[in-house]
């Protein structure tokens, strides 16, 4: 059957058909990024960000690594000293966003529903209902995964991989995306190292081999040991504000 | 399971070259997907069947072009090809690898089978 017509070819020949057409064929050179459209809305962030002197970071990691925890902490530690936004990313519930809210910080919860990562897109609608304030740090909390996430860009200056010393050492190994495209990683709950198989050393080496060019902090959200460093790293990206 | 995303989007970037090109429907399309991209490709298929129901693209042969990875060693410049991004050098046992192929994700064509009215 013709798929344009419906005429059914083997009846009668197309060529008496009587509004006499002719199927052409023809190539196209798309040559197009599949994640074009999220990386244009990810430019777009990111322009948004830079006029604002925003510094933008997006925090990635297994379900259960820290990411609230590690915010709470920050959040409460440098009140004061800087002027925060979260943009928390979950499927269901706004469980975490109110945590945050709990700190006295604007927070915006997105629920992806099904799906298994935040996208340019909907930080795009997240920010336009927020207006964060020029000269800020605007936290984007992804959703807990280690796979997808490390795909889309949402616009971010710095992406942050946290993983915990009751998660495997061999992580980066297992999903290397995500440690080859982060820019900072933090190995949380070292206060636990005691009581757990975790080999630190190994664990680094597993990063440096995936990632040669990635800074490792460790830090315990729960004793505040090794939050300092994190506090610094933070505050050396922070852009000097802008003369009004 | 981003794979769906990944076709829906493909799916978008052709109806929109099929609608500029003044309609029709997809004939073939070809893909680069490189073996360091994060697509599964068994996923990848799944998700492509059911993708593609009721667009332009339902009865389109799909051709997938694998682009393998490949590095080079900062350390000793040697480009030599890599299954993971933690492969180590195979001359200088190095891990500094800049990454020079194999991430490739994009509709590299589309056959657009058009009707012409005359």
């Amino acid at each position: 059957m013709c798929a344009t017509c419906g005429c059914s070819s083997d009846t009668h020949d197309h060529h008496d058909h009587n509004h006499d057409h002719s199927h052409s064929k023809k190539i196209v050179d798309v040559e197009q990024d599949i994640l074009h459209q999220n990386n244009l809305l990810g430019e777009r962030n990111r322009g948004y960000f830079e006029a604002k002197n925003i510094l933008a970071l997006n925090l990635v990691s297994s379900p259960g690594s820290g990411k609230t925890s590690l915010l709470e902490r920050t959040l409460t530690d440098l009140k004061g000293e800087m002027d925060f936004y979260v943009i928390e990313g979950d499927q269901r519930t706004t469980r975490d966003a109110d945590r945050i809210h709990a700190t006295g910080t604007k927070v915006t919860q997105i629920n992806t529903g099904k799906g298994c990562h935040l996208d340019a897109h909907m930080v795009m609608h997240a920010l336009q209902g927020m207006k964060p304030k020029a000269n800020s740090v605007m936290f984007i909390e992804n959703v807990g995964n280690l796979v997808c996430p490390s795909m889309f860009d949402l616009g971010e200056k710095e992406r942050v991989v946290i993983m915990s010393v009751t998660e495997g050492e061999d992580k980066p190994l297992k999903y290397p995306d995500m440690f080859h495209s982060s820019t900072l990683c933090i190995i949380n709950k070292t206060d636990l190292l005691p009581y757990v198989p975790f080999n630190l050393d190994k664990a680094k080496e597993y990063i440096q081999q995936v990632n040669h060019q990635l800074p490792v902090i460790e830090v315990s959200c729960t004793t505040g040991e090794g939050l300092q460093d994190w506090y610094g790293w933070l505050k050396s990206k922070v852009l000097i504000e802008e003369e009004a | 399971m981003h794979e769906l995303s990944i076709v829906m989007s493909i799916i978008e970037i052709a109806e929109s070259e099929i609608n500029k090109a003044g309609g029709g429907i997809a004939d073939e399309i070809e893909l680069d997907i490189g073996t360091l991209s994060t697509i599964e490709m068994e996923a990848f298929d799944f998700a492509w069947n059911q993708g593609i129901r009721g667009s332009l693209l339902e009865d389109a042969k799909l051709h997938v072009n694998r682009i393998e990875g490949k590095a080079k060693c900062l350390d000793c410049e040697l480009e030599f090809p890599i299954e993971n991004y933690y492969d180590s050098c195979p001359v200088c046992g190095g891990h500094f690898n800049q990454i020079l192929q194999g991430k490739e994700l994009k509709v590299k064509t589309i056959t657009i089978q058009s009707t012409v009215d005359g």
